[in-house]
């Protein structure tokens, strides 16, 4: 893909950083970079992926200290910009905390750590991250999460489906999430949170491809 | 500078399912215990701190329990203040 590059960002506690980073160059030929978490300097990178893990242990919250890292501080204005973020399960947990997506992730309502496959219903197509993956409007991705129940009140709930952010539902709603939600979009469509791991579904022979679309739509405009 | 000793106490809104309370609740009973009608977990953080007044010192706390102890998106908060 020429020189664009994605930005893998790095936590103390981030474990998914090496799974995007090898699917991105090995399953799509995109480039990469990772960011550690102290860098503000955006410069060299032209999308940014925020991976799963558990950014500094999750101490207070899922998301709470990552939240003010020099790197999320500095995300403000590359999200202004409309360049295109993905935050990926405590990426989206990061996301929430830190505003650039509304509601909160809690614990699963049966208190488990879910790891499974899950059925998903694209939702919105939104800032094109799961659009025509070959017509399929239900794809089937990993979930591993202990704190995956997004919580939103009414009002938010109201205003993400009248301005149709709600980007995927879980078919069979796995830890109590509020209206099934899985993921959603700000209001721009170039920032998307997502509990389910595409990073994990992008090779046919471990766990399918259908996480492939949404990483390479990172080189949208 | 006087020194002040805070206790925070961080809650899931009354509106947020909290599911490590229902099992401690369910627990609770299965020890024997009789009557409980609700049981729901929190947080405490005890901060020292220092500051001119009271006034500066709650102004300080309010920050830090807005921005980090808790989200306010699902939870509550509310703290003790006192002059040590």
């Amino acid at each position: 893909m020429d020189n664009f590059t994605v930005g893998v960002v790095v936590f103390p506690g981030s474990n998914c950083d090496r799974d995007v980073s090898w699917a991105l160059e090995g399953c799509l030929d995109i480039r990469t970079k990772y960011l550690w978490h102290e860098s503000s300097d955006l410069s060299d990178v032209d999308a940014i992926v925020i991976p799963g893990g558990f950014s500094y242990g999750d101490y207070l919250r899922c998301g709470a200290i990552a939240r003010f890292s020099p790197l999320i501080n500095a995300l403000d204005e590359f999200v202004k910009s409309g360049k295109r973020v993905l935050g990926i399960c405590n990426g989206f947990q990061i996301l929430t905390e830190s505003g650039f997506l509304p509601g909160a992730l809690v614990a699963n309502k049966n208190l488990n750590f879910i790891c499974d496959d899950v059925e998903l219903d694209i939702f919105s197509s939104k800032g094109g991250w799961f659009n025509n993956v070959d017509e399929k409007q239900t794809i089937k991705l990993p979930i591993a999460h202990g704190e995956g129940r997004y919580h939103c009140d009414s009002d938010t709930l109201k205003k993400l489906l009248d301005n149709e952010l709600i980007a995927l539902r879980y078919k069979n709603n796995p830890n109590g999430s509020s209206f099934d939600i899985a993921g959603i979009t700000n209001e721009k469509g170039n920032v998307l949170g997502l509990m389910p791991h595409p990073e994990r579904a992008c090779d046919e022979t471990i766990g399918g491809t259908d996480g492939l679309f949404t990483l390479k739509s990172l080189i949208l405009k | 500078m006087d020194q002040f000793a805070a206790k925070v106490f961080v809650r899931l809104r009354p509106s947020v399912l909290d599911p490590a309370g229902e099992a401690t609740k369910s627990a609770s009973i299965k020890l024997g215990a009789e009557g409980i009608k609700s049981l729901r977990i929190g947080k405490m953080i005890e901060v020292k701190i220092e500051g001119n007044d009271e006034n500066e010192v709650r102004e300080k706390i309010d920050l830090l329990c807005d921005r980090l102890f808790a989200n306010t998106v699902i939870e509550d908060y509310e703290y003790s203040l006192e002059k040590l």
